[in-house]
């Protein structure tokens, strides 16, 4: 075998997934991080200079797009996986053995399905108004600073969008998924790296259950701040 | 140690060879003896299905004293049974209950083609071994043993490695019958010591290549592999692996 096909082989597939993980799982720091600032009860000033910020500035779209390869890539990959390793057990056990491993683990793919399906709504509800317009009413969300700069009103966007309690339910549940998607997710990605020092990778551990707690529990406050009508 | 007797319902895998389908058997058997291995659970009902003139299960055994790697049986949904850090031939009929109904099946694995009822051809392992899991040596005089210095640290994680007796339960164990915990026993041993240096690179990609065209999936990192292990290889083996391949792959030529 030849380095030509390290990232084709059964383990190098894996450290495809791992390394989009990972960057997906920094792109979540920035996504909270950013989304965070409707708590400053500013009537979303703060939020939507952030947002027009990482709209207009030439780094973040760059990075954008590198985003959207590696979530294509990482989904991509990931179905691909799923249906080959299915495939190498032709006659299935009468008893499975659940025992062993989480069920998170073992569900990585149906956790990742539900992802999508809330990342397609999810794209709908926010990126194309706000990168491509064309939704009904992107007009009146239109707001204007001091000097006269433009912004897209997302902070309005967010308070309609999370009117609906329905939308409100399938985003909280949504945040369920990529906790326990996160939960199996993060430590695996590092151990597919090769971090296998017993020090790093409980370090690791314990940083990944904290991530997977704490990042899909402050999504989830958003559209519940929303909805309780909480922020200002 | 009280002593007692047990009467049991089985349910085993009967397949005549690879090209049928196989089907459950019910079997009764009654009057063994909690102080028995499995397998001579396995027996008892062997002869009694000889005597009266049917075929005898198949099933894979060798040294029955736990370190061989030649048994298998996929026993009431956990490869070796119900013990941790056990093979069949050490599974003791007192982890059963009197009346218990057990599932036997063999290895599921398209790697590991069914030879006949439970047993499965894993000479998949052996290949991946001659693809890489050795080292080479001149031919000259013996060298003394202590002449290389080792890190006890990494003479102890090389020796757990080892201990892999490659009997494939973590492929049965394995949701994607993936070979990782077997293959990165055997790659962590070499790499940890000097003696397997010369051929570290080479090594851990030919074996990963014959690992995938032998038809194993891949790693998800589940952990049931280390679960099911009869000898307690650590999961922390296929992380090193990982960094091996990596490594390998980046650098080589």
């Amino acid at each position: 075998m030849s380095s030509k096909n390290m990232f084709t082989s059964s383990v190098g597939k894996k450290l495809v997934m791992a390394f989009t993980g990972i960057f997906l799982i920094l792109f979540l720091i920035v996504h909270a991080g950013l989304n965070a600032c409707i708590w400053a009860n500013d009537e979303g000033l703060m939020f939507n200079k952030a947002a027009h910020f990482m709209g207009s500035f030439v780094v973040p779209r760059v990075l954008e797009i590198g985003l959207f390869v590696g979530i294509i890539l990482h989904i991509v990959q990931g179905y691909m996986l799923t249906l080959e390793n299915r495939s190498k057990r032709s006659v299935g056990y009468a008893v499975n053995y659940a025992k062993g491993s989480k069920w998170y683990s073992r569900s990585m793919a149906l956790l990742g399905t539900l992802l999508l399906m809330f990342l397609v709504m999810h794209i709908y509800h926010f990126w194309t108004p706000s990168r491509l317009g064309g939704m009904a009413g992107i007009k009146s969300l239109t707001v204007f600073d001091k000097n006269g700069v433009e912004y897209h009103n997302l902070y309005a966007e967010m308070k309609l969008v999370f009117e609906n309690v329905f939308v409100v339910i399938l985003y909280v549940l949504a945040c369920g998924s990529l906790a326990y998607h996160l939960a199996h997710g993060f430590q695996s990605a590092f151990k597919t790296i090769g971090i296998h020092n017993k020090r790093y990778h409980a370090l690791i551990s314990t940083i990944g259950y904290g991530f997977a707690i704490l990042i899909p529990l402050a999504f989830a406050m958003m559209p519940l701040s929303f909805y309780f009508n909480l922020v200002k | 140690m009280s002593h007692n007797n047990m009467n049991l319902k089985l349910k085993v895998w009967r397949q005549k060879n690879a090209n049928t389908t196989g089907a459950f058997v019910k079997y009764d058997v009654n009057d063994i003896s909690d102080e028995m291995s499995f397998l001579e659970m396995l027996d008892v009902l062997n002869e009694k299905l000889i005597v009266t003139g049917e075929e005898p299960i198949a099933f894979d055994h060798d040294c029955r004293e736990g370190i061989c790697g030649m048994c298998s049986l996929y026993i009431d949904g956990k490869p070796h049974g119900p013990w941790q850090a056990n093979t069949t031939c050490q599974l003791h009929m007192r982890a059963f209950k009197d009346g218990d109904t057990i599932t036997i099946e063999p290895w599921r694995s398209n790697a590991f083609p069914i030879v006949k009822d439970l047993t499965v051809d894993r000479g998949a392992f052996d290949r991946i071994i001659q693809a890489g899991g050795y080292v080479s040596v001149n031919t000259g005089n013996a060298v003394d043993g202590n002449s290389l210095p080792i890190n006890k640290d990494d003479a102890d994680a090389s020796f757990a490695a080892a201990m892999c007796i490659g009997c494939g339960a973590c492929v049965a164990a394995c949701k994607n019958s993936s070979a990782m915990l077997f293959l990165s026993a055997k790659v962590s041993h070499l790499a940890l010591l000097p003696q397997g240096e010369p051929e570290r690179k080479s090594r851990v990609l030919n074996m990963v290549a014959q690992m995938d065209k032998e038809g194993f999936g891949s790693c998800t990192n589940t952990g049931a592999c280390e679960a099911a292990c009869p000898k307690e290889i650590s999961i922390a083996n296929i992380a090193r692996l990982n960094k091996e391949y990596l490594r390998a792959g980046l650098t080589a030529e």
